[in-house]
């Protein structure tokens, strides 16, 4: 594969085994402490929606970039979804050369700036990160790094893209997420007349609808949207593929040569508890969409109407429950909390989200499970029956199965809740496909290195392959599928 | 950008759209529906497409000014634009040859229904209509009812068209004097109505679709917030409807659920009102 070639050819060259250009020894590296990005004060920030770290100044991302060894051997670059040379950037990095480290991360990633703020690089680059490895040592801040270059670059330089020639085929891009946009970028850039199909009023996906302005500024999202226009990526909003237009329809009577279908996880789960349907019980998806996308929290001015309240409880624990809970916080209710029916060890979220909610004054309860919602008479929700929990046997996700404890019911007055317990796939588009097999959960079946469907000239990638999963793990589909889609247009064999 | 190529005002703050929107107007079916934005800071709503038109490239949709966002589209004249148009949305009502069919509609509802009526016409069906408004001059397309049913009913408050009282009254007096052998009920129109119309037909075990409308954001399924409970189940009516099996919808749930953000609209209504005409 092309990435791997790539990994094979960087620990290969000669600079990564030459002591790096300050001189500096690897001895002195290990004392410098990891940087941590500046915030704005927890008790300041739960009454704004501003970004909640500054980011690095040109200062401190030179220390910290000192602290990369440059390994021969480096982990981290495989340790990222999307392989970027992470020692080479840091180098640059170290060197002064800011935009240099933009260009050499954008050699294998488009949307540094997000990912820099969104990637849960505890789990990937940093995981694996040797310095991280020594005893008492952080991994190389990786991803703040990532965050300041990119902002570098959007601030002093130049982020548009060129286009590097020109291809008379179509391609049709369905859905503007992270997946979506990322093969409409790769493609355009090759030269192919490129149309996303996008069924909201604004293209971004979870960048724009889901994760809160505090944690990714929608400016951030906007100014690369806007490159991709720049380089004359088509956009069309307000279409919904499926009922709109059809997959077959593009293909057929729009005359698109290939099709990507990027169009997310799509559908919230419920808990299928009685009282679910009260007002007041929200999908996160709902509440995040209402504040994010219809940016109700500024009221004066938009439209869309949002609660707020005193007491909200949030059921779940990964990213979509701490942006739903902090966000809750910053809508006025002063005791958000979430509930969670496994325990802190079992949280999916980014550590620095749990961390930052944790500031804020979030409470956290473990091992706990909602078993009906309460209504008054405007079937409006007032409480919540939930019952404790213990850990038995790990289940099949290897994660220790909760089960209840018999007569440990206790009710909580909550006046709006919140359920963030993942998602199903979106049945538009499969359902109106014919020819494109699905799994058993209904998401699309598609090559892993490809992202090739059953269906001729039909590509998918992201979250309506995967499930519900991580940004760039979306991109790095993209990424594959652009190649694939490259080479099908080109060869004409599928 | 979408056009408004003709705006009529119907009565009783009901005010006519032909929206410019080729591509909806080539897919829609009766009974599916569009979200609109009428600006960049709007709320989304949705409207049941009434009529389209596929030569022309239009769609036609009708509108209550009720609160701030249907206030701002009435005040969009011909030739002025919607910001957003997305759709059609939703399964198109269910149309078979099912014997006799009794179209019910109240209000404004009626628009919506007769292109469901006309489409059960010509598909076999023999289609009595039982329309309702609360005086005659208020009663939308009653001429074109008639043109697409073999019986017209007209319930009227006061009395002046068709019988003093409800379309329900028209309903159970249909069934239970005239003995009128029926296979299916449409019901389109206030949540109210569609209650009523159910509850009697429960009794009499005749089985009722109604169409639903509630709160909706994106209306493609990603947001949970259109959710009815229908025989005990949570449905997306955005999705899964907006026509439902009436004698299992939670019509309480749905009207509670509708008023939710009454104050905010209300609130939201007041500062446009104070700001553009105070
Ligand atoms: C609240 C929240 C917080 C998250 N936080 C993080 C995080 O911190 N880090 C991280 O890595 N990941 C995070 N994720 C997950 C991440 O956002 C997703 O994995 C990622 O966005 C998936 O990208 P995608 O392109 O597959 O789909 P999406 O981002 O879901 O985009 C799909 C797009 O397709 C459009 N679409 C859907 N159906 C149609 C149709 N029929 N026709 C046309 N368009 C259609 C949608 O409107 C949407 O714009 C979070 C998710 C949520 C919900
Ligand atoms: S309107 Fe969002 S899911 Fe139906």
């Amino acid at each position: 594969m092309a990435d791997n070639q790539g990994i094979k050819d960087m620990i290969d060259t000669k600079d990564t085994k030459t002591a790096p250009a300050s001189g500096v020894d690897n001895k002195e590296r290990l004392k410098i402490k990891r940087v941590g990005m500046r915030n704005q004060a927890p008790e300041e920030r739960i009454h704004n929606f501003e970004e909640v770290p500054y980011g690095y100044s040109p200062e401190e991302a030179s220390i910290e970039a000192k602290r990369c060894i440059q390994c021969k051997k480096p982990f981290c670059i495989e340790g990222c979804p999307v392989n970027i040379n992470i020692p080479a950037f840091i180098k640059l990095v170290e060197s002064g050369d800011f935009l240099g480290a933009a260009r050499k991360i954008k050699e294998t990633n488009s949307l540094p700036a997000i990912c820099g703020r969104v990637c849960p690089q505890e789990d990937q680059c940093e995981k694996v990160c040797t310095v991280g490895k020594k005893k008492d040592s952080a991994p190389v801040a990786i991803g703040n790094l990532e965050r300041f270059v990119a902002d570098y670059e959007a601030a002093h330089g130049n982020i548009n893209i060129e286009v590097t020639g020109s291809i008379d085929k179509k391609v049709a891009i369905v859905g503007g997420g992270p997946a979506g946009l990322t093969v409409a970028g790769d493609l355009r850039k090759m030269g192919y007349d490129v149309s996303i199909f996008e069924a909201l009023h604004e293209l971004g996906g979870v960048l724009m609808y889901g994760i809160p302005e505090f944690r990714l500024p929608k400016e951030i999202v906007l100014s690369n949207l806007k490159v991709l226009e720049n380089m004359g990526v088509k956009v069309y909003k307000n279409i919904v593929v499926g009922k709109t237009f059809s997959i077959d329809e593009l293909m057929e009577k729009k005359g698109f040569d290939a099709v990507f279908i990027g169009t997310g996880a799509g559908t919230p789960k419920f808990l299928n508890i009685p009282g679910e349907e009260l007002s007041g019980v929200y999908s996160a998806n709902e509440f995040l969409t209402r504040v994010n996308l219809m940016r109700s929290y500024q009221n004066e001015k938009y439209d869309t109407p949002v609660k707020r309240g005193k007491t909200l409880v949030v059921f779940g624990a990964g990213n979509t429950a701490m942006d739903s809970v902090r966000t809750g916080l910053r809508l006025g209710y002063e005791d958000a909390r979430i509930f969670y029916r496994r325990s802190r060890k079992e949280m999916t979220a980014r550590i620095e989200e749990v961390h930052h909610a944790e500031q804020e004054g979030i409470k956290f309860e473990f091992l706990i499970n909602p078993v009906r919602f309460i209504g008054d008479e405007s079937h409006t929700v007032t409480g919540v029956e939930c019952q404790r929990m213990e850990l038995g046997e790990p289940d099949e996700s290897g994660r220790r199965r909760p089960i209840p404890i018999p007569g440990s019911e206790f009710i909580t007055k909550i006046d709006a809740a919140i359920i963030a317990i993942g998602t199903n796939a979106n049945p538009i588009v499969p359902s109106s496909t014919p020819g494109m097999n699905l799994n058993k959960w209904g998401y699309i079946i598609a090559d892993e290195n490809t992202g090739k469907t059953t269906k001729k000239g039909v590509f998918a990638g992201g979250d309506i392959v995967t499930g519900a999963a991580t940004v760039i793990l979306a991109m790095g589909a993209g990424r594959k599928a652009a190649v694939a889609i490259d080479e099908y247009l080109k060869t004409g064999t599928w | 950008m979408y056009k408004i190529i003709l705006k009529k005002n119907m009565g009783e703050g009901v005010n006519l759209y032909e929206i410019h929107a080729p591509d909806i107007a080539s897919k829609a079916k009766p009974g599916q529906f569009i979200i609109l934005r009428v600006h960049g800071e709007g709320e989304r709503i949705p409207i049941t497409i009434a009529n389209s038109d596929q030569k022309k490239g239009t769609i036609t949709a009708l509108v209550q000014t009720v609160g701030k966002t249907s206030h701002l589209l009435s005040e969009l004249n011909e030739g002025e634009n919607i910001k957003d148009v997305v759709g059609p949305l939703g399964v198109p009502t269910d149309i078979e040859n099912f014997g006799t069919v009794v179209c019910v509609g109240g209000g404004f509802g009626i628009a919506v229904l007769y292109p469901i009526a006309r489409a059960l016409k010509e598909a076999g069906n023999r289609v009595i209509s039982i329309i309702g408004a609360r005086r005659t001059d208020l009663l939308l397309m009653k001429k074109e009812m008639e043109d697409v049913s073999s019986e017209v009913l007209i319930a009227t408050d006061d009395g002046s068209s068709g019988i003093k009282g409800l379309v329900t009254d028209a309903l159970r007096n249909l069934i239970e004097e005239k003995k009128e052998k029926i296979d299916r009920v449409i019901a389109v129109g206030p949540v109210i109505m569609m209650k009523a119309v159910s509850d009697m037909t429960r009794e009499k075990n005749i089985k009722t679709v109604v169409s639903l409308n509630p709160i909706m954001i994106d209306g493609t399924g990603m947001c949970g917030a259109c959710r009815v409970l229908v025989g005990g189940k949570t449905k997306f009516a955005c999705v899964d409807g907006p026509d439902f099996d009436g004698h299992l919808v939670d019509f309480n749930n749905l009207m509670n659920r509708l008023r939710f953000y009454k104050k905010e609209e209300a609130q939201s209504y007041e500062c446009h009102n104070k700001e553009h005409h105070g």
